[in-house]
């Protein structure tokens, strides 16, 4: 894949994760409109948006569930737009979906051992227990059934799942849905402590407060289309942004 | 009550309701994992007939006559292809409906039923077929006028059964695979997304279904020696009964409800009626259905958002 060659030109490094002009549909429904971003090695970027604005349907955009119809979304230089879903996760990419998405009838282990997939079980003990250690309430009901743990529990087993192939990139669908503040600030602190292992992280979220003053750099998804972009703190003073997003104060 | 008679009636019902649960475990996983009824299922464990009596009369060709040497070539070979018919029928007839309504595939399932009954009559005539014993003789405990007697292929039936639900309840508890497979059954866009090829996974759980079914089909042409192009109907719908008895969707009530339906009938045929035994069965179903939909071990069905 890789044609490039080394001249300083190159200094600019390639992104990590590039879409490219895409829309996606549902039917005749169009979801997404040419849209375009990218996210570096190391970034922390967040997408916000309302609800309906087309923010999971990105995701899903980029793990081949829907396809994109138009346009590209390429990974560590390599074009992954009509790969099957089941070979994206093997690439590096790990998503944290929007509700959850924990398997509910499996004990808490095992769901962790279903986040190894792409990468075998040869770490398991070893990232298991780092999992623990950033989620200790999930080693004290490690032989828990899923379904039994609260929301926010739920949350910590689903990042700490995706955490578990080993990603470069990891994307998180609205981790703080429907959860205690508490629990949020909890979460967040949490995707910080991710990104300082090195983790690139995608993070699209309505909470537009807590995601802006994350990020590294931001980008406005409305109606399919991205609005704006720029760094979380232009985001968080833009008075567009402030009036839609923030509650206007 | 004679205590012998009933005796006699449990271990029946024991030997029956063991095959009920092997085939039943075909139906109860297909649904888990895809959500539709395999009404095929029942014509795959009749080929299953068809294969046994194919290998034994190859291996009495060879002169093998060693009977443990010959069941066990039977029950690999037969389990082999009948497992590549699951998997075939699974890639030709379901997989293509696959995102589309769910009646397209049960309609689709019909079809694949009246192909293979067909298929069979023609090929293999319309007669009912026949295996030679390979195995004789029986144990029999109590008094010379009260007994209890079980056949050595009764006895196989229970131990071979039993063996291969345990060792498919071990696969899907404690492997890879069996996670796997679990994970694709609870939700397979997230398994999808995981890294797992949840067609490969589905494609699996076929042709388990019809491994699991094929022996089933070896061990009741051992016993009965006789079958015809037909037998598929009647015994796939009583394991779909015993499914939905124990709880379709379930692997574990899948056996049990094989296993008290078995005990079920029996008991019906040796204390009622036998001519009934199978309006029984049925009436059965209709009571689960009404009062217990979800069966003995299954979960009521939540819808997925």
């Amino acid at each position: 894949m890789s044609q490039q060659t080394r001249t300083p030109a190159d200094a600019i490094p390639q992104p990590l994760l590039d879409v490219r002009g895409i829309d996606t549909f549902y039917g005749a429904i169009q979801a997404l409109r040419g849209v375009s971003l990218h996210v570096s090695r190391g970034e922390i970027v967040t997408l916000i948006g309302a609800n309906g604005a087309g923010k999971t349907t990105l995701l899903g955009s980029i793990f081949g569930n829907p396809r994109a119809s138009v346009g590209s979304v390429s990974f560590d230089g390599e074009d992954i737009t009509t790969l099957a879903t089941h070979r994206i996760a093997p690439r590096g990419i790990a998503l944290v979906p929007e509700g959850r998405h924990i398997f509910p009838a499996m004990t808490v282990e095992e769901n962790l051992v279903m986040g190894t997939i792409p990468v075998g079980e040869a770490h398991l003990d070893e990232d298991r227990a780092q999992m623990f250690e950033l989620f200790p309430r999930l080693q004290e009901r490690r032989n828990q059934r899923a379904g039994t743990l609260s929301g926010g529990e739920q949350q910590m087993l689903a990042i700490a799942r995706a955490l578990m192939s080993r990603p470069q990139l990891i994307l998180l669908d609205e981790p703080s849905l429907g959860l205690a503040p508490l629990v949020v600030r909890r979460i967040f602190e949490v995707l910080r402590e991710i990104a300082s292992l090195g983790k690139t992280i995608f993070l699209v979220e309505q909470n537009a407060n807590h995601a802006l003053k994350l990020a590294d750099r931001a980008y406005v998804l409305v109606n399919g289309e991205i609005r704006l972009q720029g760094s979380g703190r232009e985001l968080l003073a833009d008075p567009e942004v402030r009036k839609a997003y923030l509650g206007g104060h | 009550m004679d205590w012998h008679i009933l005796a006699q009636q449990l271990v029946n019902g024991l030997t029956l309701g063991s095959i009920y649960g092997l085939i039943a475990i075909g139906y109860t996983m297909v649904y888990g994992i895809i959500g539709m009824i395999n009404f095929a299922h029942g014509d795959v464990y009749m080929v299953s007939a068809y294969l046994t009596a194919i290998a034994i009369a190859v291996l009495t060709g060879f002169g093998i006559d060693s009977a443990p040497f010959a069941i066990v070539i039977t029950l690999a070979l037969t389990m082999f292809i009948t497992g590549v018919y699951g998997w075939s029928i699974e890639r030709v007839a379901y997989r293509p409906l696959r995102g589309s309504t769910r009646l397209a595939p049960l309609i689709s399932a019909i079809g694949i039923s009246l192909v293979l009954q067909n298929y069979v009559q023609l090929s293999q005539g319309a007669k009912p077929q026949g295996v030679p014993t390979l195995v004789s003789g029986t144990v029999r405990l109590g008094t010379e006028t009260n007994f209890v007697q079980m056949t050595y292929i009764q006895i196989l039936i229970v131990v071979v059964s039993f063996a291969a639900m345990a060792a498919l309840t071990w696969i899907i508890r404690s492997t890879s695979l069996g996670r796997q497979c679990r994970a694709t059954q609870q939700d397979r866009k997230m398994a999808a997304i995981l890294g797992i090829d949840t067609d490969r996974i589905i494609s699996t759980v076929f042709v388990i279904g019809a491994a699991m079914a094929a022996i089933a089909g070896v061990l009741v042409t051992l016993n009965y020696g006789s079958f015809d192009f037909f037998i598929g109907f009647v015994t796939g719908i009583k394991a779909f009964t015993a499914a939905v008895l124990g709880g379709i969707g379930s692997l574990p009530g899948a056996m049990l409800g094989g296993i008290l339906l078995g005990l079920f009938e029996s008991l019906f045929s040796g204390f009622v009626n036998t001519d009934y035994k199978d309006v029984f069965s049925f009436a059965l179903l209709v009571l689960v259905l009404i009062f217990r939909p979800s069966g003995l071990l299954g979960r009521p069905e939540v819808e997925k958002v």
